[in-house]
């Protein structure tokens, strides 16, 4: 008896955390909301995708959990998982129409149940739910079953319907841009005006297999081929492979127009936040959370130099900006010193404790005659680049474009360095790093003043950018989406912190219903990247070793 | 000669009085073990010298020269350099990397270079494994990684903190081994251990602590004999 239940153990269990997950994007109105962005247009909204990709990964899970390597009971797992799933909403569904929950859940509505049922109602309505609960589990459970290429396969090809669909809004319009016969031919065999068509999502499919395939036929070859050529060719290729990547995001801007261009101008904003706390948080290993205040110093800074509103010094955007990271950098020393002897989470709350005092002293009515107070300084000029005003988003991405690149330079030149190795070194272990002969006040202080460096840095562009600065603008938010950024893209990893960076702070531009659940998607981000990826989506090398090559390892060094 | 001599050292944490009127002597090309109990005060002596704990009262000279006017990261450059209790190795970077960080103060690469060859010969598992993760290691190779680091900086004086700690007897055999390899090449060593018989037996001179007081000096061999000693410590 007690066998049998264990046997189908994973699959209740899954089930059911698949159920409260799906039940909780349900309530706080994730489904309704994406429910308007469609995937594949007036077929799958966003918010259903969301429900489904969540029970097939629930049902998945359960099936790959199953401790008896018997492929029906895997099968039978992902089922019950699925059925699982589906008749948690079938309770909220059953429940919310006879009982009214929206005193209680202001998202319970009619609207989500139709959502969750189909449109259909009474008994109808929940066997459709529990019968596409039925089909998840099977198509998790053939997932399963598949071979490691085919199950690559599917799931990568429905990722890039995924992402096409979400990204309507973005590649339609310039596509369209472009108006050329070819490019207008494209746009309307794969794009309605709210998502890809049934037609454009199956020949996105084939289309992704049929490169996948062929790919994953010749990547042998290609492979070896490459390995193959001279190391002089090698480094050419790679020569190319940048030249490529530097016309790309020289031309990125004029092509994207100005909406996008503008997202990419607060990605970049925060490209430059993240690599200068990389510094800190990923070299150094000290987790700083009042980052924001060195951001704030740099836009301050900028403000009193330049805007006329206040002091009236006159200069212009080139000489504030020098004055604005030197302050950061003095910054990051003040506040380096008392903070010397703290570790760990006591050096966390006590820098999230600068953010705030800083940004409570540029809010106070003392320092309002010199700071603005709450009316913040306006007027701030654009930069001027030898006559050129840089007024629109494009222009500013060029300045955050130089600005990255200096900072990734210094940043790789950092790396390899002794400081560098002595910033590992200190991460590791204060003490032994110390009996090595590192000097331990010289080291942190280094650190703390180059994140704050290149964080002013990004501050004196952002007050340049938006021509006025308010102390609400440098809230704790701020650091902690920094600080996000480090994590999900990967400690230490430069490729890391850009992607990081994209995906934080760029998908939320892009997808604006996403604004509200912003904190909430960030919190779920971050639990499942330290279960599934703890080193971060484009890791360090050295993280990936140490958090993935255990098992290999220990039979080693039993052996 | 004296080479490395502690005078009238005491030493506290906060209000806990840790060392009391320690004197210790090691002589050039000495091996001299300190033995003691758990909490005797054993480690806290080792801390004055390398200069992350600061004695409250008494001076510590390295030949002749107080040790008192230089900060902590400075003393490794003097000479004296220590492998920690628990051979802290920095485990998520390389064992190479780890070697290249004992030499952090050093300025001569050849140097380095033939001291890293010297390891690799004296260690040949480190030379096998030395792009491994230093955290990957089995505890014994982590004890080579730790001493060789040690190696690295050119130590005049080596200080062992509990090279034997929770290594199983082959390997202690073998650390004793290393030991005994060192000093034959000119490393003079201040070993303190609580497997008293093998510390003893290694070295030429043993000071006993107890509760932070120097309660014993004598011959390492006339201390094997020693009657409180063999009780207390060797469980005999």
């Amino acid at each position: 008896m007690t066998k049998t239940q264990s046997l189908w153990n994973h699959g209740v269990k899954i089930g059911a955390i698949g159920g409260v997950s799906v039940l909780t994007i349900s309530l706080i109105g994730m489904v309704q909301m994406f429910g308007k962005r469609f995937i594949v247009a007036d077929f799958l909204p966003m918010g259903v995708a969301i429900a489904l990709i969540l029970t097939i990964l629930t049902a998945y899970l359960a099936a790959k959990k199953t401790s008896i390597p018997d492929k029906s009971i895997q099968l039978a797992n992902s089922v019950i998982s699925g059925l699982m799933t589906a008749g948690v909403l079938s309770m909220l569904v059953i429940i919310g129409r006879s009982i009214k929950l929206r005193t209680v859940f202001v998202e319970a509505s009619p609207q989500l149940y139709n959502i969750l049922t189909g449109g259909i109602q009474g008994a109808g309505g929940i066997i459709f739910l529990l019968g596409v609960g039925l089909l998840c589990g099977v198509f998790a459970g053939i997932l399963i079953l598949l071979n490691d290429l085919w199950r690559k396969l599917i799931v990568n090809a429905l990722a890039t319907v995924f992402v096409l669909g979400l990204l309507q809004e973005l590649i339609m319009p310039i596509l369209k841009a472009w108006d050329l016969g070819v490019t207008n031919y494209i746009a309307e065999l794969f794009y309605a005006m709210n998502g890809l068509t049934p037609m454009g999502a199956i020949l996105a499919m084939i289309i992704f297999s049929i490169i996948y395939l062929s790919w994953y036929a010749n990547r042998e070859k290609i492979k070896k081929g490459y390995g193959d050529l001279p190391k002089e060719t090698q480094k050419k290729t790679k020569y190319l492979g940048l030249l490529i990547l530097a016309i790309i995001l020289i031309v990125l801007p004029q092509v994207l127009g100005l909406f996008l261009s503008e997202v990419l101008t607060i990605v970049g904003l925060y490209v430059l936040l993240g690599l200068g706390l990389n510094i800190v948080v990923g070299y150094a290993g000290l987790l700083d959370l009042g980052y924001v205040a060195f951001f704030a110093i740099g836009s301050y800074v900028v403000a009193l130099l330049t805007s006329p509103q206040i002091f009236d010094f006159g200069l212009n955007f080139w000489q504030a900006l020098p004055i604005a990271v030197i302050c950061g950098v003095l910054a990051g020393v003040i506040l380096g010193i008392p903070v010397l002897k703290m570790r760990g989470d006591y050096l966390a709350i006590a820098t999230l404790g600068f953010g705030e005092i800083i940004r409570i002293l540029v809010l106070s009515d003392f320092l309002k005659p010199w700071l603005g107070g709450a009316q913040g300084i306006g007027s701030i000029p654009n930069p001027n680049f030898f006559g050129f005003h840089m007024v629109k988003p494009q222009h500013i991405y060029y300045l955050l474009l130089a600005g990255c690149i200096l900072v990734v330079f210094i940043s790789l030149r950092l790396k390899n360095s002794r400081l560098g190795r002595a910033w590992m070194a200190m991460r590791e272990d204060e003490d032994v790093a110390q009996a090595m002969g590192i000097n331990l006040v010289a080291t942190k202080l280094l650190a703390f003043a180059t994140g704050a460096g290149f964080s002013a840095l990004s501050g004196a562009i952002f007050a340049s950018k938006i021509g006025s600065v308010y102390p609400h603008s440098f809230n704790v938010f701020i650091s902690i989406n920094v600080v996000a950024i480090v994590i999900i893209g990967g400690m230490g990893s430069l490729p890391g912190v850009v992607i990081g960076a994209a995906v934080l702070m760029g998908l939320p531009e892009l997808l604006r219903e996403f604004a509200e659940y912003r904190m909430f998607v960030y919190g779920v981000a971050l639990v499942v990247m330290m279960l599934l990826r703890p080193e971060g989506l484009l890791p360090e090398q050295r993280h990936k070793m140490a958090l993935h090559d255990e098992p290999e390892t220990e039979a080693k060094t039993a052996a | 000669m004296a080479m490395l001599e502690l005078k009238n050292v005491h030493a506290h944490y906060g209000k806990i009085h840790a060392l009391k009127d320690i004197s210790i002597t090691v002589n050039k090309g000495e091996i001299v073990t300190l033995i003691g109990g758990n909490g005797a005060g054993k480690s806290t002596t080792l801390k004055t010298i390398s200069g992350t704990l600061r004695p409250s009262a008494g001076q510590i000279f390295l030949n002749g020269e107080d040790l008192g006017k230089y900060p902590a990261h400075e003393i490794v450059t003097l000479g004296i350099v220590q492998v920690p209790e628990g051979r802290r190795v920095f485990g998520q970077l390389t064992v190479m990397e780890n070697l290249d960080l004992g030499a952090f103060t050093s300025k001569d690469k050849k140097r380095d270079a033939a001291t890293v060859e010297k390891i690799f010969h004296m260690f040949p598992r480190l030379a096998e494994r030395s792009k491994q993760l230093a955290g990957t290691l089995s505890g014994g190779e982590q004890q080579m990684l730790a001493m060789g680091r040690a190696l690295m900086a050119d130590p005049k004086i080596l200080l062992l903190d509990e090279p034997s700690m929770g290594l199983a007897p082959v390997l202690v055999d073998s650390v004793f081994a290393t030991i005994k390899t060192l000093h034959a090449q000119g490393v003079t060593i201040l070993l303190v251990e609580q497997n008293a018989r093998m510390a003893l037996k290694t070295a030429s001179r043993g000071y006993v602590i107890q509760t932070g007081k120097v309660i014993l000096e004598d011959d390492a061999k006339k201390l094997l004999e020693n009657e409180m000693v063999k009780k207390a410590y060797m469980g005999d």
